[in-house]
């Protein structure tokens, strides 16, 4: 696979560094003569100098057959001016793009620039994960797909306790995917019987979160 | 008509200002307090008693451009120093606000073709530039 990376900042460093050690074809840009010749020292050639939100820059590096554009400098207006050329001009199929400010997020989604990768965001999802003060945990979104995999822990009182999951009567657009339970996890049966505390992975379609934490909280509070 | 200028530089502030003059509602949109001298040098009453707006505030953030007026505005022109900044929120303008009337200022000549291509209007001050050496030198922009 050939991957432009843009910005060659810790993140985007260590990423051409990864994609090189699994035998990816890489070109790291970096607009910093002072940075890129720091990173050159290890790198050599797969980095190049310059400023890539312009378009001789971009296509110096051989967008046209790049595979993958991963933008992931401290700016979000540049990364979400890299992602839209690279998809839009240069019909480039796959695009990331980190967000520094989780408040421009809602820009990268009016442009089409998916996925958008927020660091705020993903320590937040994993403080979900680590305290589960909700019950829902969000482990994926697809958002192109609009799919999206939550976790949920049954309570002792839920409803579904003791409950074969073909009588549950989920809604249209939900299946439960997987039950974690005493520590492994098994791909459930439409008689599989739902016991407290485990916990159990749902494919949902979007929007169907608030309808389905009521089946596995306590009396049903959500 | 309902102007807002995002971006008091010599260019934003200029264009602010003549608009004024015009009798136009203007609104101008900067993170840098101090840009507001721009708008009241050289003038007989300050940019506010004069009829203008003012706003401190990032154009990214959609609280400073609300604040700014935008709901209402007839046009949106886009003038920091920073192409891809303008390139970036004059679309938010035209998606997100559906401003009637859009202008950005890309001093990157290939930037600022491909987005008009797109059906931004932008406008290239280094194209002009450009086109006015030649013309210097040669009687005819190439």
């Amino acid at each position: 696979m050939y991957v432009i990376v843009v910005g060659a900042g810790k993140v985007g460093w260590n990423l051409a560094r990864e994609l090189l050690a699994k035998d990816h074809e890489v070109t790291l840009i970096e607009c910093s003569r002072q940075r890129y010749l720091v990173v050159e020292d290890e790198l050599e050639h797969a980095v190049q100098y310059g400023d890539a939100t312009e378009l001789w820059v971009l296509e110096r590096a051989g967008i046209q057959r790049a595979d993958l554009v991963i933008a992931v400098t401290g700016d979000d207006e540049d990364n979400m001016l890299v992602c839209q050329v690279a998809k839009e001009k240069y019909l480039c199929d796959r695009i990331i793009a980190r967000v520094n400010n989780p408040r421009n997020l809602p820009h990268f989604k009016l442009l089409g620039i998916q996925p958008a990768v927020s660091a705020t965001d993903l320590i937040l999802r994993l403080i979900e994960h680590e305290v589960p003060r909700y019950g829902l945990v969000h482990l994926l979104a697809l958002e192109e797909e609009r799919l999206e995999i939550i976790e949920l822990e049954v309570s002792t009182d839920a409803q579904v306790v003791g409950r074969r999951i073909t009588d549950i009567g989920l809604p249209e657009g939900s299946l439960i995917i997987s039950v974690l339970r005493d520590g492994s996890g098994f791909v459930p049966k439409a008689d599989t019987v739902i016991e407290a505390g485990d916990e159990v992975l749902l494919v949902l379609d979007p929007g169907l979160e608030d309808s389905i934490t009521g089946f596995f909280s306590p009396n049903g509070v959500s | 008509m309902f102007v807002l200028v995002v971006g008091a530089g010599r260019v934003g502030s200029a264009v602010a200002k003549r608009a004024l003059a015009e009798g136009h509602e203007v609104s101008v949109l900067d993170e840098d307090p101090l840009s507001h001298e721009r708008l009241d040098a050289g003038q007989p009453r300050s940019w506010e008693d004069a009829g203008g707006q003012f706003t401190v505030g990032t154009a990214l953030e959609i609280e400073a451009l609300t604040a700014a007026g935008i709901d209402g505005a007839d046009v949106f022109i886009a003038s920091t120093d920073g192409d891809n900044t303008n390139l970036i929120i004059a679309q938010i303008a035209q998606r997100q606000f559906q401003v009637p009337k859009v202008l950005a200022r890309v001093m990157d000549p290939a930037r600022a073709a491909w987005y008009g291509e797109q059906g931004l209007q932008t406008i290239s001050p280094t194209q002009h530039a450009i086109e006015m050496f030649e013309l210097a030198l040669y009687g005819t922009a190439a």
